[in-house]
């Protein structure tokens, strides 16, 4: 793999300007956030209404199940589907954009 | 024991020759991989990192295996038993920080570091105090997690098993130094490997042992629980009852796993940050699938072995699963989990030794003591010799524990990592003002926070030291830790500059985001 030292400084600093580049960064950066305030949002909405609606989250969904059986069970499918949503989205787009940029700039 | 104990008649605290003979088998075929391992373990590339040659799926594995305790098992189950719903609150929480590692930090580590996370945070600023810093958040956060470890196999391997305490204390640590001495991260990822698919095999036998009495009804399950228990079973009880108190212990958990030096290191085994993103996914799926395990496990055990035996054998319920693979599968059964439980410790401690005496090596004695400049075979020799003194210290460590109650020490680590660790590996990828100083500043400001508020906290002062009220009110330090880590770390970067590290972070950025120039 080429280091970044061997190439001319004026194309790697025109590589960091690059409008590719910055997309990229903006890009991932906002997929994380986004997916992390969601998963945020999922287990602390958990366990706020466990602090704050014990009412709601004891009441019974069935005879046998409470609706806290389906929300304790979805704060764990949440953590796969976001994780998996990551994963897809990062091996389709991410990566693409990674290969283009290295293919344009000779990485 | 429960007087009124009806049919069961159990084995454990016996010495149980079905659960010893299991148990060796394991020690022989990990012992023949390390002596495998052993011979592909040179360079510091291979002892570290098992020469990056493991697969994004095995990572996902040795992940799991490296994450899911025996007190995660035998104690989560064992609360689900004795608290129904509150378990599922409880068990929850230990999943919610994989995301967190995928989004924010697997990824930028593989691609910016080498062997240890301080590798990520030394990056652009100066090596030797951010070394020093991170290594100590890393010594620390393992050290603790190490104690409740041994703590934990020495009482559990003498209810198990019927061996005396130390002997199981001294049979861990030899078999956890061999591992790691001789055959390095690719043996230690192995073991991870093997006890992962043991613990998630044995508890889908045991799953699915529970479900053929209830002809695969959960409904059926908590019909029988409710019959036995009333519907408060199904309720929240009184687990979250103060809900900063919930708030602050998710914290711990949810950035702490980010900041687990024995997690981190493992995203270095794999060949590239794709890989490690994969890796990951499948922790995830794996670690969650345990916990719906477990919380089976914890409804079975208390419709069929039933509350009164459980506490009977064991106040905080560890026994509930062990007990139920007796009562469906027999001695074989408890004896082969009794066997998984014992490889479960082993994996995980062998896991946080070599993720110590990767920070005294590659941190301390390479980065700081020799400046950088160390030999390969140096290296290696210093990891190797870090590994046996961590091993004889945990040994020591886990027989002065012995009795003492130290279930805190493991949250404890969670809000170590969340506030130390976690925090300035954060800022150094993402901010470009994060200087020398507001590294160090956030690493020991978040480490004395989170041990200092412990102390002063009911977990310790009151439940430990016996005194009456605690100064400080939240069991789990996280929220005030983590918070008073990042203010710090903040704080010190803006009142210094660093123009060095402001010029390398568009480079950084590229091999972060790009992967041009990673190892």
């Amino acid at each position: 793999m080429p280091q970044p030292q061997t190439r001319e400084p004026a194309s790697l600093a025109e590589l960091l300007e690059s409008p590719e580049f910055h997309a990229i960064t903006a890009r991932k950066n906002k997929v994380s956030l986004m997916l992390t305030l969601a998963i945020l949002a999922v287990y602390f909405g958990f366990i706020f209404l466990i602090a704050f609606r014990k009412d709601l989250v004891g009441a019974n969904l069935t005879a046998n199940v409470t609706w806290g059986i389906p929300m304790g069970l979805g704060v764990i499918a949440a953590a796969w589907v976001l994780t998996g949503i990551y994963v897809v989205w990062a091996n389709s787009r991410y990566d693409v954009m990674v290969e283009n940029l290295r293919k344009k700039w000779g990485k | 024991m429960a007087p009124a104990a009806p049919a069961v008649q159990t084995l454990i605290g016996q010495s149980n020759p079905v659960a010893i003979g299991f148990f060796l088998v394991f020690v022989l075929l990990t012992l023949a991989i390390t002596y495998w391992a052993a011979k592909r373990t040179r360079t510091t590339k291979e002892f570290y990192a098992a020469g990056r040659s493991v697969t994004g799926f095995q990572n996902g594995l040795a992940l799991a295996g490296d994450f899911m305790s025996a007190a995660s098992f035998l104690g989560i189950a064992g609360l689900v038993s004795l608290k129904g719903f509150d378990g599922l609150i409880y068990s929850v929480g230990w999943l919610v920080g994989w995301p967190v590692v995928l989004f924010l930090i697997a990824e930028p580590l593989r691609n910016l570091g080498k062997y240890t996370f301080a590798d990520v945070v030394a990056y652009r600023l100066s090596p030797r105090p951010v070394r020093t810093a991170s290594s100590l958040g890393a010594i620390v956060t393992v050290l603790f997690y190490l104690i409740a470890q041994m703590v934990g196999a020495g009482t559990l391997v003498k209810l198990l098993f019927g061996l005396p305490y130390e002997l199981a204390v001294v049979a861990v640590g030899a078999l956890m130094i061999a591992y790691v001495l001789f055959g390095g991260m690719l043996a230690t990822t192995w073991v991870q490997i093997i006890k992962a698919v043991l613990l998630l095999g044995g508890a889908t036998v045991l799953v699915l042992l529970v479900l053929v009495r209830f002809h695969f009804s959960y409904n059926a399950l908590f019909g029988a629980a409710i019959a036995k228990y009333g519907g408060t079973f199904m309720q929240p009880g009184g687990l979250v009852s103060n809900p900063l108190d919930a708030i602050s212990l998710g914290l711990a958990l949810m950035f702490g796993t980010a900041g687990l030096p024995h997690i981190l290191m493992r995203f270095y085994t794999v060949p590239n940050a794709k890989e490690a993103r994969k890796s990951v996914f499948y922790a995830t799926g794996f670690i969650g699938y345990f916990y719906i395990l477990t919380f089976t496990i914890g409804f079975g055990a208390a419709v069929l072995v039933g509350q009164d035996l459980i506490k009977g054998i064991d106040k905080g319920g560890n026994m509930a699963a062990p007990l139920l693979a007796e009562v469906l599968g027999g001695s074989v059964f408890l004896g082969f989990l009794s066997a998984v439980a014992f490889a479960t410790i082993l994996a995980v401690v062998a896991g946080l030794t070599l993720a110590g005496a990767s920070a005294l090596s590659h941190d301390i004695y390479v980065g700081v003591i020799k400046r950088g400049a160390a030999s390969e075979k140096d290296e290696v020799k210093v990891a190797r010799g870090a590994t046996i003194a961590l091993g004889v210290l945990a040994v020591l460590l886990g027989i002065l524990f012995k009795g003492q109650n130290v279930a805190f020490m493991v949250g404890l680590a969670f809000a170590i990592a969340a506030s130390a660790n976690f925090p300035t590996l954060l800022l150094a990828i993402f901010w470009k003002r994060f200087t020398t100083r507001g590294a160090v500043a956030g690493i020991l400001t978040g480490l004395i926070l989170a041990i200092v508020l412990i102390v002063i906290s009911p977990t310790v002062w009151v439940d430990i030291l016996k005194k009456p009220a605690a100064p400080f009110p939240l069991k789990n330090p996280g929220l005030f830790s983590m918070a008073g880590g990042f203010l710090a770390a903040v704080i010190g970067s803006l009142t210094s500059r660093e123009k060095s590290a402001e010029e390398m972070f568009a480079g950084q950025k590229l091999r972060s985001y790009v992967g041009v120039g990673a190892e």
